[in-house]
């Protein structure tokens, strides 16, 4: 994946359209473009739609009408019994208990998981040693082993270690389980950065973690923001390693979600359930709202350099 | 080589039990949440709050209890233990106990005599490891009974069923008014439709025959060839929204007026007690499919995973003693559908079906072993995948399905 | 490239040593570790518990006769096909549709990306309450088309392409945006080039383009493919799998295994012929794509 990139761009922000070549507006080409994008635009947001719609909607009305139709008499209800009120067992209390327990497991988690990935990235793209190759791609490989293998061991692991049903064991769980991606994403990103300005550090005598602080840090803001936005939301919508690692008082608000949607009291409350999904998606569907922009520059600015 | 690794998980019960703020909270996990379910929950957790200075903290886990059961596991080999949790009694949790992982409750049980007025005596064995108590049974759920909605079947100008036979022959014109005949969900669900038919259509012999004795002849023969036909005829009286139907939705289909029927546990009943339905008017209830009035004696039990903190493991004592008692029995039961566990109590206040069960369950001729007791998980699974991808292809042949039936049940443990 | 300096001694370069030992413990006990684990336990008949009573090549013989496991296989062989000829497909046509100076570039990214930042779970229920006969199909029927049938999710031949299109819908958001990155870095140059001789659009995104982009396809192939072999979330929260067995995929065979039918064994022995199939078509990739460059 390495190999010298054949064109190296060195304008590391730009992110304008390059494409074939500007057009007139209503050419039949344009028109086309436009037609075949709005009606992708439809299928994405179809489901959303769907999932608004219903949760604005009361029971009587998902029954009778059509899934598509826009509510006839708009209620919040839905909303309100997701957050504070929809049961599972004996509490009544909605998907808001675990909302800080999400944050406080995200923000840590994000937090390790990048500072390993991309000190690691660096080591692996400027610094190479013996074996460092064999260990990057045997990490790749771990990228391709379903979850639930390593259930056990690492249950075993991290009770040896401890950190069982902590804070703790889940920032750890999730800061192994970014890193293969992570470290990719990292590794390209330094190596696409230009060589020039390792060596001249070199030369003038700087050592491994002021390079990396002092030069390649500032450098890197694109892909810190690439980094952020995928593990924010992956860890945000993490279930099975919330339920089993972070303990009881630590539960995530995927917890409640899965209890909302999976236990059914009379008839599925369809309404309840989208609201509750919408709920639960917000943070990182308002990450990506406010931050898709840099995400694709980020992106451009080297990750998937070779 | 076994015994070495159940010393490695023992030793893990030392790091146990720091994870509760206060002594006197209770973590109890369960996969309890339908509407009657909850309610039964709601009254453990009221009785044990009642009795003073513990707590009753609830954890349940939504969806079924293949999605509960890793948690549940994880955590306790994890050294995080609940206080106590649901799981099946049966072979589910043997290998915890034999890890000690459990905490014994056998001094508490002889102090109560719980082998005096537990029954049947099963019920107690399924708790028993090399004459140990590991676990409280909390009721006796039975599969076999078929649910019917009497007002569907009036409607449309039609005798209600009272037998499957019945059942089956009537569904044609409930077809033809636009009505489910059968109504199910997926999974475990079509498994119990098969285990029931297997008792109500082949009748105790043969239901012993093919899940205890694993007799592969049995398993190919004319007798169990009439219960796959069954097996057939319900294939085709499900509508096909089947899939990813909860079990208390189709219940719900039922009540509604939307199916004639179900087969399913008498859990059911807790659904139809829950949203104020009445037996005999608003629902029958047909045990064994009205045929052979056979009832498995399966059930909940609730186990108590060991912990190193002394207030916990006396609050899983108070706990434990209080789940057998004689009112949490009577009133856990009653929300519940579910028979309970003592003979000696007054079940005065159950209603018509449940006082069938009662009657039916005096006589030990009619009650035959789960199948949860009588095969290992590992074949229940087996079964299970079997009997779904028969319910799903109406293709698939009744010999086709015999066959590989009888391939499962000569290799089955 | 950078890292030209390969001092020979164990202690020099030892930060960068220091720096990866994250990464070294965890390739070393989780994921060496796991994979042994997970081999060793597949020789053995474990039940709930890892035991190690061994039982040679039982639990493989009873895999490869299990129908449930050939039909997850061909599932997942579908599921993948189609997964990733679709999601490269789309995501790069949308990426140079994009690509063309559009207006409301910001919109259109943002509606291709969102739902990326929805879990399978999210995903499986919505697409689940669409395509069941109360979704679009009744909607179709209401509007006067009594016969229309759309049976995606009751189908049993047809209920891994319902999966396909969800899976699709989470997904070439993600892919859109790496292409998009990736034709943002080729340089206008070449197009300039391109527009000189007279080479038509098409042909210069194929044969121009495309090979110049090679290291985009090479991540966004990693992404889709770890992907693909992890699929079960969203098998579990739109069908469970069924109707019947028919869309049951590997990683939900293991799991069930695993957990619910507690036969551990079983289990690990599926998921060591994944981890082997996976191995068996990565190591000629890496070999390839890491082996040739030691020699520069």
């Amino acid at each position: 994946m390495a190999e010298a990139t054949a064109i190296q761009d060195r304008s590391l922000t730009h992110a304008e359209p390059w494409g074939a070549k500007p057009k007139r507006m209503f050419a039949p080409a344009t028109v086309m473009v436009y037609s075949i994008l709005i009606v992708a635009a439809l299928y994405y947001l179809l489901p959303l739609y769907v999932m608004v719609m219903t949760s604005l909607k009361g029971m009587p009305e998902i029954r009778l009408g059509n899934i598509f139709a826009p509510p006839v008499e708009v209620t919040f209800e839905p909303w309100v019994k997701a957050w504070s009120q929809a049961c599972t067992g004996l509490y009544c209390e909605g998907i808001r208990t675990g909302f800080w327990n999400s944050v406080k497991i995200t923000i840590p988690s994000v937090i390790a998981s990048i500072i390993i990935a991309s000190v690691n990235g660096y080591a692996l793209s400027n610094w190479r040693f013996r074996g460092s190759e064999v260990f990057f791609m045997i990490l790749l490989f771990g990228a391709f082993i379903p979850y639930q293998v390593m259930l056990y061991p690492l249950v075993i692991i991290t009770r040896e270690l401890g950190i069982f049903g902590t804070l703790t064991g889940i920032v750890v769980i999730h800061t192994i389980f970014g890193m293969p991606i992570l470290t990719l994403l990292f590794r390209n990103y330094f190596a696409s950065l230009p060589p020039e300005l390792f060596k001249a550090a070199r030369v003038d005598g700087a050592g491994f973690w002021r390079i990396f602080l002092q030069i390649m840090l500032p450098m890197s803001l694109p892909i810190f923001v690439v980094a952020v936005i995928l593990q924010v939301t992956g860890i945000w919508n993490d279930f099975l390693f919330g339920v089993i690692f972070a303990g009881t008082p630590n539960f995530p608000m995927t917890v409640q979600l899965n209890n909302v949607v999976n236990s059914v009291q009379g008839v599925k409350e369809y309404n309840v359930n989208m609201a509750a999904t919408i709920l639960t998606g917000a943070v990182p569907l308002l990450i990506y709202f406010f931050s898709g922009r840099y995400f694709v520059r980020g992106i451009a600015a080297g990750a998937v350099k070779g | 080589m076994r015994y070495a690794l159940t010393a490695v998980l023992s030793a893990s019960v030392a790091f146990t039990g720091a994870s509760f703020a206060q002594a006197a909270d209770l973590e109890v996990t369960h996969w309890w949440t339908s509407g009657g379910e909850a309610a039964a929950v709601k009254i453990l957790a009221e009785q044990f709050d009642k009795l003073g200075g513990d707590k009753w903290v609830d954890g349940a886990i939504g969806g079924s209890g293949s999605a509960a059961r890793p948690i549940i596991v994880s955590r306790i080999l994890g050294g995080n233990p609940m206080g106590a949790t649901q799981l099946n009694h049966g072979r589910q949790a043997e290998e915890l106990v034999q890890a000690g992982l459990m905490t014994d409750l056998t001094e508490l049980a002889q102090k109560e005599g719980w082998a005096d007025f537990i029954r049947p005596k099963s019920l107690l064995d399924s708790c028993t490891f090399e004459g140990k108590i590991y676990c409280v049974p909390v009721n006796i759920h039975s599969w076999e009974w078929m649910w019917t909605n009497p007002n569907v079947y009036k409607e449309a100008g039609l005798e209600p069923p009272t037998n499957w036979n019945e059942f089956v022959a009537v569904a044609p014109k409930l077809k033809e008014k636009g009505i489910t005949p059968l109504a199910t969900g997926d999974g475990f669900q079509v498994n119990g439709i098969f285990t029931v038919l297997t008792a109500a259509i082949g009748g105790k012999e043969l239901y012993l025959k093919v899940n205890k004795d694993k007799d592969a002849e049995a398993a190919r023969g004319p007798e169990m060839k009439k219960v796959l036909q069954a097996f057939a005829d319900a294939r085709s009286l499900a509508d096909p929204g089947y899939v990813g139907r909860s079990w208390n939705e189709a219940t719900n289909m039922v009540m509604t007026g939307k199916a004639g029927g179900q087969i399913m546990g008498d859990w059911a009943q807790g659904e139809f007690s829950t949203a104020g339905k009445v037996a005999g008017k608003d629902y029958d209830c047909l045990p064994g499919l009205g045929d052979h009035a056979l009832l498995d004696t399966g059930g909940d039990a609730f186990y108590f995973p060991k912990n190193s903190n002394a207030d916990v493991t006396k609050a899983q004592m108070k706990l434990a003693s209080m789940m057998v008692s004689k009112q949490t029995q009577v009133a856990f039961n009653l929300a519940k559908g579910s028979l309970p566990v003592r003979g000696d109590i007054d079940m005065a206040t159950a209603n018509e079906c449940m006082k069938k069960g009662i009657e039916i369950l005096k006589n030990p001729d009619n009650i035959i072993p789960s199948t949860d007791q009588l095969r290992a998980p590992d074949t229940q699974g087996q079964v299970e995948a079997l009997a779904a991808e028969f319910f799903s292809n109406p293709d698939m042949s009744v010999e086709d399905m015999q066959e590989r039936y009888a391939e499962i049940v000569e290799t089955a443990q | 490239m950078a890292g030209n300096k390969r001092p020979p001694a164990l202690f020099r370069n030892l930060n960068a040593k220091i720096a990866a030992m994250p990464m070294i413990a965890t390739v070393l006990v989780v994921f060496i570790g796991c994979t042994v684990w997970t081999v060793v336990y597949s020789f053995t008949s474990s039940r709930s518990l890892p035991m190690l009573n061994f039982v040679g090549f039982d639990q493989y013989t009873r895999l490869f006769n299990a129908s449930r496991w050939n039909v997850s296989v061909k599932n997942i062989a579908i599921y993948g096909c189609l997964s990733l000829v679709f999601s490269i497909v789309v995501g790069f046509i949308l990426a140079v549709l994009m690509d063309q100076k559009i207006r409301f570039e910001n919109t259109f990214r943002t509606i291709f990306l969102y739902p990326f930042a929805l879990s399978f779970i999210v995903t499986g229920l919505v697409w689940q309450w669409i395509l069941n006969p109360l979704g679009i199909e009744k909607v179709v029927r209401d509007m006067g088309f009594e016969s229309f049938n759309m049976s995606l999710l009751t189908d049993r031949s047809l209920v891994i392409y319902a999966i396909v299109i969800a899976g699709l819908w989470q997904g070439t958001g993600l892919v859109m945006a790496l292409m998009l990155a990736g034709l943002r870095n080729i340089d206008e140059e070449i197009w300039k080039a391109a527009r000189v001789d007279g080479i038509p659009t098409w042909k210069t995104y194929v044969f121009v383009i495309i090979p110049m982009m090679r290291p985009v396809f090479v991540t966004t192939l990693v992404l889709i493919a770890t992907g693909i072999v992890k699929l079960y979330d969203l098998v579990v929260a739109m069908t469970n799998g069924g109707p019947g067995i028919s869309s049951d995929v590997p990683a939900k065979y293991v799991y069930d295994f695993m957990f619910a039918w507690a036969n551990l064994g079983q289990g690990l022995a599926a998921s060591t012929v994944m981890l082997t199939t996976v191995l068996i078509i990565l190591i000629p990739w890496a070999m390839f794509e890491f082996g040739g460059r030691k020699a520069k």
